[in-house]
């Protein structure tokens, strides 16, 4: 199974970053191979769609389920579009979500918001 | 002559100006391009309405054509599409209809389909044609229902005066872009002249001819005004604070149509705006 996080930075002890579609990196981690690797989060400074285009980036990289804070309402359609399971992560390490996420500790993601769309956050 | 009246917040008395310029220089033309909200038409109750509607293009996918090559989703500036289990995924609300996606499609399966976004509605009272654009609920950009808006509005001799959404992002400036003359419109508080000075900095940036209007006027302190003597900007009138032009314009009325007082204000105001365009249009020579 392949896991994917929205981190801040691309190193092991990154945390976890509040935005998933303007991530600066996301962690894959492969469940099988215990493999971790980082992939720039190239939708990041795009000015519209950033949702869409990382949720892209996570189906390309065959990812079965996304820990994530949070995630808009498009950047949802890609990611159920290709089965992928939403589970919502604790602030803190990207470890830590991890560990937690192998213990059976989570939650799935049901609050999906409507997106900001140049509206800022809420 | 086409007169825009903006301001950088709502509530600061675009319409209760707009209305009634247009109202007092028939024959005249009066543009809603408040496309989320707009009520201009409440004071004029237009009658001959005819309804109009407004579509933009998006793309349309022939799923047995597409062979999943991924140029659209690649080159689309805005990412609006996107490519999961052999399916092409189509985002209306991105989509700025540029139509880049379906020009680049190798396998000519995408095409561009109309979807109705609004509708404008232009009708008659007395000798004002009253042009309204109204932007359907969940839609995401009025823009090209005041494009059309502001096509449609086109005329040679009458004076069109443009009600323009409040702020200063860019459906005031689709608003304005047309416009010979900037009717910037504000009131006597801090947040006016802090709104005030971001739709100067538009207009600015446009390179428009503008003039100010204080509307809400009271004797003190007035932020706005200093605003404007501090950076030289015209003032071309001053609308008196005054519950009873509130209650009639509250109540859905043209106010120079009930009274001799607020008839002769806003014609001083109309002369006055009038008499600057013509000096501000007049070719320098």
């Amino acid at each position: 199974m392949k896991i994917a996080v929205p981190v801040d930075e691309n190193t092991q002890n990154t945390n976890v970053c509040v935005s998933f579609g303007r991530a600066p990196y996301f962690l894959f981690f492969d469940t099988k191979t215990k493999q971790t690797y980082f992939v720039h989060n190239s939708a990041a400074s795009s000015t519209g769609g950033a949702g869409i285009q990382a949720a892209q980036i996570i189906v390309d990289n065959g990812v079965d389920v996304l820990l994530t804070p949070r995630c808009g309402e498009q950047a949802a359609d890609v990611l159920i579009a290709a089965d992928i399971a939403l589970y919502k992560t604790f602030s803190g390490s990207a470890q830590d979500n991890l560990d937690a996420f192998a213990a059976d500790k989570f939650s799935e993601l049901d609050d999906i918001h409507a997106g900001f769309h140049g509206h800022g956050g809420k | 002559m086409k007169i825009a009246v903006l301001s950088g917040k709502g509530g600061t008395g675009k319409t209760l100006l707009a209305v009634n310029l247009a109202a007092l220089a028939q024959p005249a033309v009066y543009v809603d391009c408040d496309v989320e909200e707009p009520n201009g038409h409440l004071y004029f109750r237009p009658k001959h309405i005819v309804q109009k509607p407004v579509c933009i293009k998006i793309p349309q996918v022939n799923p047995t054509l597409c062979n999943g090559c991924r140029k659209c989703v690649e080159h689309c500036a805005f990412n609006a599409l996107a490519y999961v289990k052999d399916n092409l995924l189509i985002f209306d609300d991105i989509c700025h209809s540029c139509g880049l996606c379906s020009l680049l499609c190798p396998q000519k399966a995408l095409s561009e389909i109309d979807k109705e976004i609004g509708i404008i509605q232009s009708g008659r009272a007395d000798d004002v044609c009253i042009h309204t654009g109204i932007l359907h609920i969940g839609q995401a950009t009025g823009i090209p229902i005041i494009q059309n808006l502001l096509l449609e509005a086109s005329s040679a001799d009458a004076l069109t005066v443009i009600d323009c959404p409040p702020g200063s992002a860019c459906i005031v400036m689709e608003s304005i872009k047309d416009a010979d003359f900037c009717l910037l419109v504000t009131e006597p508080t801090l947040f006016g002249a802090h709104n005030l000075s971001m739709v100067h900095d538009l207009v600015t940036l446009f390179n428009k001819p503008f003039g100010v209007i204080i509307n809400k006027s009271i004797p003190g302190a007035n932020p706005a005004e200093t605003f404007c003597k501090e950076n030289n900007l015209p003032v071309l009138g001053k609308i008196p604070y005054d519950k009873h032009l509130s209650i009639l314009h509250s109540n859905g009325e043209i106010a120079v149509k009930h009274s001799e007082t607020y008839r002769a204000l806003f014609s001083s105001l109309l002369d006055a705006v009038i008499k600057e365009v013509r000096h501000e249009t007049a070719p320098h020579s």
